[in-house]
C-alpha cells in the first residue's frame, strides 16, 4: 500500500514549492492515517496510556486530593518497609503456583477425559459445556455459589457433608482460605486450558493412536509419549497466559475473602487495588502495580527464552 | 505364524457390515495381498487382525489360539499404516526404538536394534533426523524399520506404497518383498492396486463390499477367475467382454451376439488378429494407438470395445472390417446375472442346442 503513495509523492516534490509540498505529503500519509488512525488512538488510550501512567504515578505521593507531587523514590522506600508486604508476596507465589498447577492439571485432565477416553463425542462435548457454565455467569454469581458452598453455618454445603460423617460445623473461608481462593480459582481457570488441550488433542491424526497401540504402548505411554508432546505448545501458551492473568487478577479474592482475615489472602494485585481505591494511596497502589508488571515481564521472558516459546511463534507447529 | 480367519464379521453400525463373514487361512511365512477397490474392508480386516477393532462376529486365530480379545499391545505384531503414523516430535531412531520401549528392552540393546532395523531399509544415516525432515519414501522406511523392529509374529502392511511415486513404489514393492523372505515373517498387505497385489504377494485374497471373491495365487486369478469382478479388476489393460454365445462350425468356433446372453472375457493378450486360434470373430477397428513396441487396438465385436495387440507395424483406418481370433482354452464365460464363471465346454454345448 505503500509504494505506490511514494512514487506519487516524489513526482509531487519535483515541483519544491510550498502548496505542492502539503499536498504531497497528504497524498503520501493521508490513506496510512485514516486506515492506522482509530487503531493508533484506541491503542495509545487503552494499552500504553495505563502503563504510562502507572509509572507516572507510582513516583507520585497522589492521594484522594487528586493533587500529584512527584516524591522520586519515597513509594518504594516505603514498600521496602511495608510490614505487610513479605506476607503479600508470598502470598502471591502461593496462590499463583497453586492456582496455576491446579488449573493445568485439572485442564489437561478434562480435556483428556472428553477427547480421549470419552470415545462419545457428545458426552464429551456435554461436560466441557458444563465445565464452561461458570465462565460465562458474572462471577459475583459464581462467589456467591462458592460462599454458600463454605457458609460457616450448619446450611452451608460443605458443613452439611460434614454432618453426614458427624463431624462439627467448620468455617473453612476462615480457616483454610488460601485452599478456597486456589480451588475458586482453579476451578473455573480450568476451562480455557481444557478447551485449548481438547482442539489440540484432536488434531492429532487417528493413526497415530492406533500406531502406538500396535508398538506395545499402554494407556499410560500413550498419554506421556504421544498425547502430551503433541500439546507442548499449547501447554506452554497457556501456562504462560494463566500465570499473567492470575497474576493480575483479584476479583474473585476480592469477593470471596476479600484478601482477608486480616492478610492471609492479600495478593499484589488486591494490595494494589486496596490501596487505591480503599486507601485512596494512588501513588502507593500504582507503585505495587509497577511491581507487578515488572514481575510479569520477568515472567513473560523467562518463558521466552528458556521455554523456547519464540520458537512457537515462528512456526506453525502442524505437522 | 499360521492365521486363521472363521466367518468374521465387523459392523460399525446398523447399516451394513463393513466386513461381512470373511474366512480365510494364511500359512505360516506367506504373503497375502488383500485387494480391493476402496472401501471394501480391507483397513477394517487389517485392524481386526491388529487387535485395534474387535470383530463383531466370527473368530481370529492365531496358531490356532482364538485372540479376539488379546489387546493390540499383546499380540507382537509390527504395522504400517497408510499415513505411516510416525511420531512427529520423536527422532527416526526413537521412532524406531518405541516398540522395544514398550517391551522393556534395555537401553543400549534398544539403541543397537533400532539402528539395526535402519540399517536393513537402508536408513543408517538418517536416524537423527525428525520424521517431518525426510522424503515420502524415507518416512515410509522409518514406519518399516518401526514396525519389523521387535520381530513380530506378524507384519501387516495397510497400502503402504500408495503415497510413492510410480518409480519409488517399485523399487519399494521389491524391497518389502526382499526384507519378507529375508526374515520369513508372515505377511499381510492391504493394497486397491491389482498389479501391485499380484507381483509381491504369495497368494490374493480379492474382496468386494467387505466379503472375499477368490482367493488364490496371482496366476489363478489371472487365468482362473471364478467371479466377473475379478476378472475385471485384475490384469491391464482390462478383460475384455463380450455379450454372446459360441457356434460351433467344423472344428472352429464363431461367436453370435446376444444380449441376453452370458459374458465372455478375453484377455488382451489372448485375442490375435487372423485367424489362427479356434474361436473366429469378425469386429471393425476403432483405434490403433502406437506403444512403441507395439500396437494398441481397439475394436468393436458387435456393440462392445474390445483391445488388443498388433504388430508395431500394423495400421487400420477407422472402420476397417477384421477377423480376430482367440484359443477355446483361454476363453473365460460368466454367468450375466450371478457373476459367476461357467465351464465353457457346457456352454458351447447350449449353444449349438439353441
Ligand atoms: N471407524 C469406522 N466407523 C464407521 N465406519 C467405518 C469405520 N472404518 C471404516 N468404516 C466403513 O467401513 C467400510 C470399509 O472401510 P475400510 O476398511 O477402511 O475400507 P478400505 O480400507 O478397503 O478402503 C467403509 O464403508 C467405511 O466407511
Ligand atoms: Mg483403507
Amino acid at each position: 500500500m505503500g509504494k505506490p503513495n511514494v512514487v506519487v509523492s516524489a513526482k509531487k516534490n519535483t515541483g519544491n514549492s510550498n502548496p505542492n509540498r502539503i499536498v504531497g505529503f497528504l497524498q503520501k500519509w493521508g490513506l496510512p492515517a485514516v486506515l492506522l488512525g482509530p487503531f493508533l488512538i484506541l491503542i495509545t488510550i487503552f494499552f500504553i496510556a495505563p502503563v504510562v501512567l502507572i509509572v507516572i504515578l507510582a513516583f507520585t505521593n497522589m492521594d484522594s486530593s487528586m493533587v500529584w507531587d512527584l516524591n522520586g523514590l519515597l513509594n518504594f522506600k516505603k514498600m521496602a518497609s511495608d510490614p505487610n508486604l513479605s506476607e503479600i508476596m508470598l502470598n502471591t507465589v502461593f496462590y499463583v503456583t497453586l492456582t496455576l498447577s491446579l488449573n493445568i492439571f485439572l485442564g489437561l485432565s478434562l480435556a483428556l477425559l472428553t477427547t480421549y477416553f470419552i470415545k462419545q463425542e457428545s458426552v464429551g462435548l456435554i461436560i466441557r459445556t458444563i465445565w464452561m457454565l461458570p465462565r460465562i455467569s458474572p462471577p459475583v454469581v459464581y462467589i456467591l455459589l462458592w460462599l454458600w458452598f463454605f457458609d460457616p453455618s450448619e446450611y452451608g454445603v460443605l458443613n452439611s457433608l460434614r454432618m453426614i460423617f458427624d463431624m462439627p460445623p467448620a468455617n473453612f473461608l476462615a480457616d483454610q482460605p488460601m485452599t478456597a481462593i486456589v480451588l475458586a480459582n482453579g476451578l473455573i481457570g480450568a476451562s480455557y486450558g481444557m478447551i485449548i488441550f481438547s482442539a489440540a488433542i484432536k488434531s492429532i491424526p487417528g493413526d497415530l493412536f492406533m500406531a502406538a497401540r500396535v508398538d506395545g504402548a499402554a494407556e499410560r505411554s500413550i498419554i506421556f509419549d504421544i498425547i502430551i508432546p503433541a500439546v507442548k505448545w499449547p501447554l506452554m501458551f497457556v501456562t504462560l497466559w494463566q500465570l499473567l492473568s492470575l497474576l493480575t487478577s483479584y476479583e474473585y479474592i476480592l469477593l470471596l475473602t476479600k484478601g482477608g482475615p486480616l492478610f492471609e489472602t492479600e495478593v499484589l494485585a488486591l494490595y494494589s487495588y486496596h490501596k487505591a481505591f480503599q486507601s485512596f494511596e494512588y501513588g502507593y497502589g500504582s507503585a505495587v502495580a509497577l511491581v507487578l508488571v515488572v514481575i510479569a515481564l520477568i515472567c513473560t521472558f523467562i518463558f521466552w527464552r528458556i521455554f523456547g516459546m519464540d520458537k512457537m511463534i515462528k512456526s506453525s507447529r502442524i505437522e | 505364524m499360521k492365521i486363521e480367519l472363521k466367518q468374521v464379521t465387523k459392523a460399525f453400525n446398523k447399516q451394513g457390515n463393513a466386513v461381512n463373514d470373511l474366512s480365510l487361512t494364511i500359512q505360516d511365512g506367506e504373503f497375502v495381498a488383500l485387494l480391493g477397490p476402496s472401501g471394501c474392508g480391507k483397513s477394517t480386516t487389517m485392524l481386526m487382525l491388529a487387535g485395534i477393532y474387535k470383530p463383531t462376529d466370527g473368530t481370529i486365530y492365531f496358531d490356532n489360539e482364538p485372540i479376539n480379545h488379546v489387546e493390540p499391545k499383546d499380540r507382537n505384531i509390527g504395522m504400517v499404516f497408510q499415513s505411516y503414523a510416525l511420531y512427529p516430535h520423536m527422532t527416526v531412531l526413537e521412532n524406531i526404538m518405541f516398540p522395544l520401549k514398550q517391551m522393556k528392552v534395555p537401553k543400549s540393546e534398544r539403541v543397537f536394534r533400532a539402528h539395526a532395523a535402519a540399517e536393513q531399509v537402508q536408513l543408517g544415516h538418517l536416524t537423527a533426523r525428525k520424521p517431518s525432515e525426510l522424503s515420502g519414501g524415507q518416512q515410509q522406511r522409518v514406519a518399516l524399520a518401526r514396525a519389523i523392529v521387535k520381530k513380530p509374529r506378524l507384519l501387516l502392511l495397510d497400502e503402504p506404497l500408495s503415497n510413492l511415486d510410480a518409480r519409488m513404489k517399485i523399487e519399494m514393492r521389491e524391497e518389502i518383498r526382499h526384507l519378507q523372505k529375508e526374515i520369513g515373517i508372515t505377511t499381510v498387505m492391504v493394497t486397491h492396486d491389482q498389479e501391485e497385489a499380484m507381483t509381491i504377494a504369495d497368494r490374493v485374497a480379492v474382496m468386494k463390499d467387505g466379503s472375499l471373491i477368490q482367493y488364490s495365487t496371482p496366476m489363478d486369478l489371472y487365468n482362473k477367475a471364478t467371479n466377473l469382478f475379478v476378472a475385471q479388476f485384475i490384469g491391464t489393460p482390462p478383460m475384455n467382454f463380450i455379450s454372446g454365445d459360441l457356434m460351433k462350425l467344423g472344428e472352429s468356433y464363431t461367436f453370435q451376439e446376444n444380449q441376453q446372453s452370458r459374458l465372455i472375457g478375453i484377455r488382451p493378450y489372448d485375442l490375435k488378429l487372423g485367424n489362427q486360434g479356434n474361436v473366429i470373430m469378425n469386429a471393425t477397428v476403432s483405434l490403433v494407438e502406437p506403444l512403441g513396441h507395439s500396437n494398441l487396438v481397439s475394436a468393436r465385436i458387435g456393440d462392445k470395445l474390445v483391445r488388443f495387440f498388433a504388430d508395431a507395424s500394423y495400421r487400420a483406418d477407422r472402420g476397417t472390417p477384421i477377423v480376430c481370433s482367440a484359443d477355446l482354452q483361454k476363453i473365460a464365460v460368466f454367468d450375466k446375472s450371478t457373476g459367476q464363471s461357467i465351464d465353457t465346454e457346457h456352454c458351447i454345448k447350449e449353444a449349438f442346442a439353441v
